[in-house]
């Protein structure tokens, strides 16, 4: 079963690579950032678990037992602060296309060469 | 051409090394030093039934207050670049109707997603939810309203009242904590309460209820300030 989430997980990752490579639009550019930032969140997730073992909250299961009934919270954590700083990053993008697109009239990447070597 | 090569070779190689880990990856059976740790103490310490936000809230609560920072300055970035020029004039935005249904469907879902949103980050100690999620949710109720009237202007007083009150009380009772417990962001200054009820894991849900307000008066800002300015600049 995790492998199965894991092999999702670093399929997304790459198609997310993909799309930040590919596209022209930006758009689409930023969606890949984002598709790349679930993919990685996945993964992380993913090795946080522990075989056979439930969430990490002692509704059910009693304190005494969660050492052996929970999977590893660490990572859950991490990854709670990733998807929020995430959030702000795509954020900043979409405004910085919009602003972008407000100055040119474009989306398209290959009209913005101010800054190409 | 010699591009889509390249960036077939990339993918290949980010592939292969991505192949690497996932053959060495072979599951784990027990929990790691730090997560037992977490598992055997934080009921005990930290009193909240969800361990996830007792790391997040007590454990590593100066990394959450940091995260909490950059979201604000995320908020405060867009407000600075999309910021219009004191004589720009915004044009009348060609705005297509709305729907019947959107707008009528909208009153009535708009308080529920808010209730929701609150119960989330109100329960956030006891349930998979906390301060970040109850906050999005509310923002995306903010969002609804937004879609459904799109000439509403956002008071940005009223959301810049609400983000600065809940992130000047949320280092309060940070500093608090140090005065009343055993240091900065400890959960201990409020008694921890009966484990697994609504009033436990002692300042948790006080600071979650912070974090929740904080979160969405942010995201409801970035919203309006987008929507506000998404009009093109009269050339």
């Amino acid at each position: 079963m995790e492998y199965i989430i894991l092999i999702s997980g670093f399929l997304l990752v790459l198609i997310g690579l993909w799309g930040i490579l590919s596209q022209k639009n930006l758009i689409k550019i930023i969606l890949g950032f984002t598709v790349f930032n679930t993919g990685i969140n996945i993964v992380m997730v993913t090795v946080g678990y522990v075989k056979g073992k439930t969430a990490p909250i002692l509704d059910v299961i009693s304190p005494e037992e969660a050492l052996t009934s929970i999977v590893d919270p660490v990572p859950q954590a991490l990854v709670l602060t990733a998807i929020v700083i995430g959030l702000g990053v795509t954020a900043l993008m979409l405004v910085y296309a919009l602003k972008l697109y407000q100055d040119k009239k474009t989306l398209d990447i290959n009209n913005f060469k101010d800054l190409k070597w | 051409m010699i591009k889509k090569l390249l960036i077939v070779g990339l993918l290949a190689g980010v592939a292969f090394m991505f192949y690497g880990l996932l053959i060495s990856y072979n599951g784990t059976e027990t929990l790691t030093g730090l997560g037992s740790y977490y598992a055997q103490n934080g009921a005990r310490e930290v009193g909240a039934a969800n361990l996830v936000s007792s790391i997040v809230v007590t454990y590593r609560g100066l990394d959450t207050l940091g995260e909490v920072t950059i979201l604000f300055l995320a908020a405060a970035i867009i407000g600075f670049v999309l910021k219009l020029k004191k004589d720009e004039v915004l044009e009348a935005r060609p705005v297509r109707e709305t729907s019947e249904l959107l707008t009528s469907a909208s009153q009535v879902i708009v308080p529920v997603i808010f209730l929701v949103g609150v119960y989330i980050f109100i329960n956030g100690h006891l349930t998979p939810g906390g301060g970040f999620q109850g906050g999005a949710v509310i923002a995306s109720g903010v969002l609804l309203m937004l879609l459904a009237n799109p000439t509403m202007h956002i008071s940005h007083n009223i959301v810049a009242t609400i983000e600065s009150i809940s992130g000047i009380a949320f280092v309060a009772i940070g500093i608090l904590g140090i005065v009343l417990a055993g240091g900065f962001l400890d959960n201990r200054l409020l008694p921890l309460g009966e484990f697994g009820t609504l009033l436990s894991a002692g300042a948790i849900p006080l600071i979650y209820i912070f974090i929740g307000l904080k979160v969405g008066a942010e995201l409801s800002n970035i919203i309006g300030t987008i929507s506000y300015n998404q009009n093109e600049k009269p050339n």
